[in-house]
């Protein structure tokens, strides 16, 4: 094939198929219960210097109670998939991340993350490889097929690829350039769901945003879930499971995972905590006080509930839209 | 009340009013969500919007937040994820798309990544976030900017979203789907669009009580000024009902 351009990104993490085959076979198929503490589940499963990625975006189903003790247990050195913004807010926060493949970190309405600035204007954060949101996607949906590279139609012709580890092609059929994004396994991923049974059977109410294809990109998966059903419950909604248990390394049950975002049909986002943030993060020791305080200054999930308080939470749930 | 509204209603109103009935629409946070909630309550009931994690085709009676968030799905008629979405756009099934960001050029590439170099830039902007995609692969897009100098730059710092890149043909021939690219850009002084030959940035219409000379004053590139530039119409009285009483009535934005 024809290389017509390549991305002088680097590419922080290369597929390599047929590992991910083998790492697949030898994954376990076992149905065992899998329930665990934040704590143990962040301590066993992420390395320091791993790959992390985390799904949804923004404050949606946002892995919160799994990010809170990824910073308490100071993983460092962590290379990540840039696609979300609360969670992944907080941990360029807390100084872990080395290199990013990136595509958005902002707080949307709020505007531009200056937790982020500081990380990439003082050279904290060694690379930033650029690519879009349909682009790091299409690479987890690649890694989900299981094929080194998927081609695309987007990226092409801009700084956005020049600055990805991107490829531009002349397609062997048409003739025609196209965009090669390389396949892209993260080593751990953290996801936060409506249900889960305690085998990771694993269901989504709502948009599933890039669960589906991160899932099955990920050597080591960490499920936080609302609320753990029996497996028949699940079992008689298959059609609902977009994470098959074998997918699973660890299952946390985390009422309010989400929070201060929201999970949909049961809490709204909660804006007034949201804004402490934004306002906290303008500054190195506003976000600093903020981590020391809802991060370091509480054990675990169960405490950091305790510390906003179930008159918070009862309102998040009252102000939540219906279907 | 005809003369009286504020610079964001008139962009949301100028900007509803390029959306038309029964065609899809790639929105984002922001004026677009505030522009296709007016549309479908006026001219366009039908208009599909679609937001990039998977809401698709939903009643925007209740303002969304964040393009995840369960507004951009409710009474919808898919909630599916960001692939479906962003594959939908490249088989050429969206419309428009609209964009914003901190620099556009005369092509209308925009640039939302970094002002100054890549390696330790002088500020570090959100990035392309789905920007890119909707840029490459919906038919035409918008792009929703505040007009000054800062902005309206001869040359992007960083070109994250392509317009035309360097000009007539450029997009075909670096692979992007042919037919596509900017169609309007909407600011707080005017309307502009692309001369169909050289692919830069023209004068379509004036907003309300802006000069010529205004528009020429804060865009830092020649602007094509055709033999005839129009006048946009002030929000009309029923458009401000709706965007205030129903779109946006807790006044989150206006």
């Amino acid at each position: 094939m024809n290389v017509i351009a390549s991305g002088i990104g680097e590419l922080i993490q290369p597929p390599d198929m047929n590992a991910f085959r083998e790492w697949n076979r030898r994954k376990s198929k076992a149905l065992v219960d899998k329930r665990m503490s934040e704590q143990e589940a962040i301590a066993r499963f992420v390395q320091e210097g791993d790959y992390l990625g985390t799904e949804l975006y923004g404050t949606v189903r946002a892995p919160m109670s799994l990010t809170r003790e990824l910073i308490r247990q100071g993983k460092r050195d962590l290379r990540l998939a840039g696609q979300g913004v609360t969670e992944l807010d907080l941990i360029i926060a807390a100084g872990l991340v080395k290199a990013m493949d990136f595509t958005y970190i902002g707080l949307e309405v709020y505007g531009v993350s200056n937790a982020l600035r500081r990380a990439v204007e003082s050279g904290q954060i060694e690379k930033v490889v650029e690519w879009s949101n349909g682009g790091i996607t299409w690479r987890f949906k690649a890694a989900s097929m299981g094929v080194p590279f998927i081609p695309v139609r987007a990226m092409l012709g801009t700084d956005t690829f020049n600055c990805s580890a991107a490829k531009a092609v002349e397609c062997p059929f048409t003739g025609e350039v196209v965009c090669l994004l390389p396949a892209l396994i993260l080593d751990v991923g953290l996801i936060h769901v409506h249900r889960a049974d305690k085998y990771g059977n694993a269901q989504i109410d709502g948009i599933s945003g890039f669960a589906f294809e991160m899932s099955r990109a990920c050597r080591r998966l960490i499920i936080s879930a609302e609320e753990i059903l029996p497996s028949d419950e699940i079992r008689r909604h298959p059609d609902r499971t977009i994470i098959p248990y074998y997918l699973v390394d660890a299952v946390v049950e985390a009422p309010f995972g989400s929070y201060p975002g929201e999970m949909c049909y049961l809490y709204e986002r909660d804006e007034e905590r949201i804004k402490e943030w934004v306002a906290a993060s303008k500054t190195a020791e506003g976000a600093q006080a903020y981590l020391d305080k809802t991060v370091y200054g509480v054990e675990n999930h169960q405490q950091y509930l305790e510390l906003i308080g179930q008159e918070r939470l009862d309102h998040v749930r009252s102000i939540v839209k219906g279907r | 009340m005809n003369g009286d509204y504020n610079p964001t209603e008139l962009l949301i109103c100028l900007a509803a009013r390029l959306m038309e009935d029964g065609t899809t629409a790639f929105i984002g946070t922001g004026i677009p969500m505030l522009a296709a909630s007016l549309a479908q309550k006026m001219q366009a009931p039908n208009l599909v919007p679609v937001f990039e994690f998977g809401g698709t085709g939903g009643s925007l009676e209740d303002l969304p937040l964040a393009v995840g968030e369960a507004r951009t799905f409710y009474r919808a008629v898919a909630a599916s994820g960001i692939c479906d979405i962003m594959e939908t756009a490249q088989r050429g099934f969206i419309e428009y798309g609209f964009l914003g960001g901190a620099q556009i050029d005369s092509y209308g590439n925009l640039n939302s990544t970094v002002i100054g170099g890549h390696d330790r830039p002088k500020v570090r902007l959100p990035g392309s976030g789905g920007a890119n995609d909707v840029g490459s692969l919906c038919w035409r897009t918008i792009a929703i900017m505040r007009h000054d100098k800062r902005r309206f730059v001869p040359q992007v710092d960083f070109l994250t979203t392509p317009g035309y890149l360097a000009g007539p043909g450029a997009r075909e021939t670096a692979g992007l789907p042919p037919g596509t690219g900017p169609y309007r850009v909407v600011t707080n002084l005017a309307l502009m669009g692309f001369d169909e030959k050289t692919k830069h940035m023209q004068l379509l219409a004036l907003n309300p009580g802006v000069t010529l000379e205004q528009v020429i004053e804060n865009t830092g590139f020649e602007l094509i000024i055709p033999d005839r530039v129009d006048h946009n119409e002030p929000p009309t009285a029923e458009e401000l009902r709706v965007l205030r009483e129903e779109v946006d009535p807790n006044r989150l934005y206006i």
